[in-house]
């Protein structure tokens, strides 16, 4: 039997994602044994044509070229899995999303005539079918380790959508906002980072996006008795998962 | 050999890069007219939408420009916004600071040396295609890089975008008995590292010389990372520098239709940030140890101000800072007491604030201007990856014209060892030069001395641009 092919897709984004696969210095060697990577322009030279096994694309959608390329990128997978907040939920370049993308294009460049971009930064969910969404900003490396280690093995990867709380129980952590009044988007924040920042002292900042059973409309009081107001609130839901906190303070 | 006609060469996605990028080549009658780097990462707008943000969020946010070096954006951020607000930091947390920069370095350091660069010399697509024949120097650079971002994941929380820096120090001050293991495994692979610089002195290098003025930070008493003042080695030898303030009167950044990054020209000439810049300014400056690696290293003595102007090897210069950032790191280590708050407070003020450090790939520039609210009116990050371009596109061009006039039969095309996008230009240029050097003999009804080898990404993306800022 042939190992299955791997490929590795970038669009906008900051390669943080794909270089956690890097990152993952102890089983990098391992799991190149037991797959065929096809496609992985970071890592390597050689280039595969599809179609591909298992697909891993860091990046959203923000450039019309981009929305034909992630459309080839899924007739090319068998198996399509997002990886990162820009893939999953748009990243931080969505905040063009609640702006003038003409006004951003005439701010940074001198000549916006050259420039080709979309007024919008999307998941790849948006236009095509993913068949799993791995989150984070960035993401965690055990838990990419999971997904490549379930899809070999032909099972569902084990990665839970709770909250950042149950983390934080799990590591022994002081909750922040009881003990310090410390604004914090645990309660609200799905799960996967290992609760880093209460266990630095600092509120979570959402960047893996809301949680499974996120109620945020209950946690917004709790954040205004800590000292912010709207505005506050505002960008603080707003960072790397802007579009998809928006959502659940609609629901 | 001749060649006739104009045609142009295309190197459709560069591999083993940082960042997404194509090469264009024009070549009229064997005359390479014209090298052009296109950057086609898509526009994310950084400088647009930090405006309007609170002035504490753009270490968090433009960590997000570079995955590959987080650190040294919220390092520049930090920097320029404690100088808006009239802050300096004291010395133990800009210790802190440095110490978490020397794991950036490590593990960025270590990541082009193996997993991008060494593949070129040794022929191979990949540093796992190496694992099959160099297992063991594979396995040590994977050493190396797990220690640069185990000292990420103590000081930072995590590797790729800490969570643990902020406006004015840490959220957490590590403990000096959370920081005994690190300088264990710090001792254990600084061996390692002198191996890296063994090995890699091994590798065979082409002539070639960069022609362009450097631009690198240099510090009074230290090798300049996370502060200091920039400073001008220009071609002729010539030795200046301006205060960070004026850093945009000097450094301007110009559009060209064929990339989304930004170009930039250092008083009008073309310039160059990163290992070699830094190593020819502020070499004098490395510490014993890593002073002795760079002469071993064969790029001869700093402390009598060797310079290395071979891009090739750059690669050389990354492994003595290689060195120098785990000696570096132990110093700190060996000396440190935890400050006694990790952070000092940093009221906001209104006004405009400079910050610059060594990002691994060069020298990374931020400029904000805050309101009295401390909300950001004006943000401008100006990246390595910009300031190079204009450099390297030059060295391509020349390389790739070298290549073609003599027929250049080296058994595999060699690096440009170069940051970022253009870390691998080189090796594509010599690529793209050996094609027209096929074609050519084709054309005349010959075969080419050797097959053409490589190029196995499609050839594309011609004018239709796929734009955007470069990372760092």
């Amino acid at each position: 039997m042939t190992a299955p092919t791997l490929a590795v897709f970038k669009l906008a984004s900051c390669d943080g994602c794909q270089l956690t696969l890097l990152d993952c210095e102890d089983e990098l060697l391992a799991v190149a044994g037991k797959v065929r990577i096809a496609h992985f322009l970071e890592a390597s030279s050689q280039v595969a044509p599809g179609p591909y096994d298992l697909t891993l694309v860091e990046g959203s959608v923000t450039t019309p070229s981009d929305l034909d390329r992630v459309r080839e990128i899924r007739a090319q997978s068998r198996f399509l899995v997002t990886i990162g907040a820009c893939a999953t939920a748009g990243g931080i370049q969505a905040l063009r999303d609640f702006a003038d993308v003409e006004e951003f294009t005439r701010t940074v460049y001198a000549r916006p005539d050259y420039i080709d971009t979309l007024a919008t930064s999307t998941p790849v969910s948006a236009h095509v079918d993913v068949d799993f969404e791995l989150r984070g900003c960035p993401i965690d490396k055990g838990r990419l380790l999971e997904v490549i280690t379930a899809f070999l093995a032909g099972r569902k990867p084990d990665v839970p959508n709770h909250s950042v709380c149950f983390q934080c129980k799990r590591r022994g952590t002081v909750c922040v906002t009881v003990a310090h009044g410390t604004p914090c988007l645990g309660p609200v924040t799905h799960a996967g980072c290992g609760a880093i920042c209460p266990a630095y002292g600092r509120g979570c900042y959402g960047c893996f996006g809301p949680s499974g059973s996120a109620n945020l409309p209950a946690l917004i009081p709790l954040l205004h008795r800590d000292g912010m107001d709207d505005r506050d609130v505002a960008r603080f839901l707003r960072t790397f998962n802007a579009a998809a906190f928006d959502k659940e303070v609609r629901s | 050999m001749t060649h006739r006609g104009s045609r142009v060469l295309h190197v459709g996605s560069l591999s083993r890069v940082e960042g997404e990028g194509a090469l264009h080549l024009r070549v009229k009658d064997g005359t390479v007219e014209d090298a052009r780097l296109q950057i086609y990462e898509p526009p994310r707008f950084f400088e647009a939408f930090l405006r309007g943000r609170a002035y504490t969020e753009p270490p968090d946010i433009t960590a997000r420009v570079c995955g590959i070096c987080p650190v040294a954006y919220q390092m520049s951020a930090c920097q320029a916004i404690e100088d808006a607000c009239g802050i300096t930091v004291p010395p133990p947390i800009r210790n802190l600071r440095r110490l978490l920069y020397c794991g950036e370095w490590i593990e960025s350091q270590a990541l082009h040396i193996y997993l991008l660069h060494a593949p070129d010399f040794l022929g191979c697509d990949s540093a796992i295609g190496l694992a099959r024949t160099h297992r063991d120097a594979v396995e040590r650079g994977l050493r190396l890089k797990q220690t640069g971002n185990a000292l990420l994941e103590l000081l930072g929380g995590r590797a790729i975008h800490p969570v643990n820096v902020r406006v004015g120090g840490f959220h957490r001050a590590p403990t000096r008995s959370e920081l005994r293991p690190l300088a264990e495994q710090l001792r254990r692979v600084a061996d390692d590292a002198w191996e890296t610089v063994r090995w890699v002195a091994g590798f065979d290098f082409p002539d070639a010389a960069v022609d362009a003025d450097f631009l690198a930070l240099a510090a009074p008493e230290t090798y300049a990372i996370e502060s200091g003042t920039p400073t001008v080695l220009r071609i002729d030898g010539a030795r200046g520098g301006f205060i960070l303030s004026s850093f945009l009167d000097h450094v301007r950044e110009e559009q060209v239709p064929h990339s989304t990054a930004l170009h930039s020209r250092l008083d009008g000439r073309r310039h160059l940030t990163g290992s070699l810049a830094r190593f020819a300014i502020s070499g004098s400056r490395l510490s014993p140890v890593a002073l002795r690696a760079a002469r071993e290293a064969g790029l001869g003595d700093p402390a009598d101000g060797a310079v290395c102007r071979n891009p090739y090897r750059s690669i050389l210069v990354r492994a003595v800072e290689v060195v120098y950032a785990i000696d570096e790191a132990l110093r700190i280590i060996d000396a440190y007491e935890p400050p006694p708050r990790p952070y000092v407070d940093v009221p906001p003020v209104a006004g405009t604030g400079h910050g610059a450090t060594e990002a691994p790939r060069g020298l990374l520039y931020h400029r904000y201007q805050l309101d009295g609210d401390g909300i950001v009116t004006d943000a401008r990050p100006v990246p390595p990856t910009a300031q190079n371009q204009g450099a390297i596109e030059h060295d391509l061009l020349r390389i790739a014209q070298t290549a073609i006039v003599n027929d250049d039969a080296a058994p595999f095309p060699r690096p440009h060892g170069r940051p970022h996008l253009t870390s691998r230009g080189g090796h594509h240029a010599r690529q793209l030069a050996r094609r027209e050097r096929c074609h050519d003999a084709h054309r005349r009804g010959r075969r080419p001395r050797r097959p053409v080898q490589g190029h196995r990404q499609a050839h594309g993306t011609v004018e239709g641009q796929r734009p955007a800022r470069g990372g760092g």
